[in-house]
């Protein structure tokens, strides 16, 4: 939930990155944790088990400096892709103004991609909300790989409400910022 | 649909401001933060300035919101306090009204019995104030209101310079 403090001059903004298991969510959080200057960058945290892989979520707030004299900043939360973390996964996504889909682009990852937006979807639900409530937009990832599946074919179903979409390789910063911007900006035009 | 946010006001946050520090100087604690459940730092006083005080903020509510779902494994609603024992500082947490956390860091200056004691009274003088702030919805004074005014335009411009 955006906090925006009067007294103090500031604005905190929540954005929360989700998407299946090895899907790219760490990748483009640590792409723009590499390419922004310290001062636009406070301490990226992960809690990650002993093999790398999101346990509980992974923090990088992002400074936009002082706008209007209101010191402005994105918090960006990624989510554990894995089924089974789906406590903690409702943890973060709870209090979220935006949201970005990170779509794993291989073929066989069709399925993975169709069960972690049902998952999306049903947390909301449990906060009383849904995906069309929220600014979203979907990230389709790895478009470098073999065997993908088409943009097309990906539209079709995983974006039925017609949100913003970006090709990506977050492992080369292709469409990282274009998709952390595009999210952002459709949470300020909200305020 | 407009997001959901908290709004905080100068008169408000003076209350609370107040609080924090009294809270600081009867518990003889090193450092009072005030979080709240999505991770955002409200006000802190005290020794903080060689902590990340957003990484704290995170993780102090993280920490709350993952032993608020071991608590309902065992049938409780929530744990409406947490103690974290270290070599020389440690840390105690309590949920206010509304998630709200009070996150209080001390050392051997001070005793944990002191410290649950003194938060224990600053939570409920706190609870009170918290209350007033977000059960009256209440309004930007037309200064505080200008200065938000159009900030969209200019956030996004900040944007575009920071991401191309």
């Amino acid at each position: 939930m955006a906090l925006i403090n009067y007294a103090t001059k500031e604005i905190n903004v929540k954005i929360v990155y989700y998407g299946p298991g090895l899907g790219g969510k760490t990748t483009n959080l640590r792409w723009i944790y590499g390419k922004l200057d310290q001062s636009a960058k406070g301490k990226m945290i992960t809690l990650a088990t002993e093999m790398d892989r999101t346990l509980f979520f992974d923090f990088l707030p992002v400074d936009l400096g002082t706008v209007r004299g209101f010191q402005t900043r994105f918090h960006l939360y990624t989510v554990p892709g894995q089924v089974f973390y789906n406590a903690s996964r409702r943890i973060i996504l709870r209090g979220a103004d935006g949201i970005i889909f990170v779509a794993d682009s291989q073929r066989e990852r069709r399925e993975d991609n169709a069960d972690s937006l049902a998952n999306l979807k049903e947390n909301l639900a449990t906060f009383n909300l849904k995906l069309t409530d929220s600014p979203y937009v979907i990230q389709y990832n790895k478009r470098d790989l073999p065997n993908l599946m088409t943009v097309s074919e990906m539209e079709a179903f995983l974006n039925p409400n017609q949100v913003p979409y970006f090709e990506a390789v977050a492992t080369q910063g292709i469409g990282v910022f274009e998709t952390l911007k595009q999210v952002a900006k459709m949470v300020i035009r909200k305020f | 649909m407009l997001i959901d946010r908290i709004k905080l006001f100068e008169s408000g946050f003076q209350s609370i401001k107040e609080n924090i520090d009294k809270l600081l100087q009867q518990s003889d604690a090193k450092a009072v933060l005030l979080v709240d459940r999505d991770g955002n730092l409200i006000t802190n006083a005290g020794e903080t300035e060689k902590i990340d005080l957003e990484g704290f903020a995170t993780l102090a509510s993280a920490d709350f919101a993952a032993t608020s779902q071991l608590a309902e494994l065992i049938g409780e609603t929530q744990f409406r306090t947490l103690y974290h024992q270290g070599e020389r500082d440690h840390l105690y947490f309590q949920v206010l009204t509304r998630n709200i956390i009070i996150a209080v860091i001390f050392d051997q200056r001070t005793t944990l019995g002191l410290v649950r004691v003194r938060v224990k009274h600053a939570a409920e003088t706190l609870s009170k104030i918290l209350e007033d702030i977000f059960g009256n919805q209440q309004q930007p004074s037309p200064e505080e209101e200008a200065g938000l005014e159009d900030i969209s335009k200019d956030i996004e411009d900040e944007l575009d310079r920071l991401f191309g």
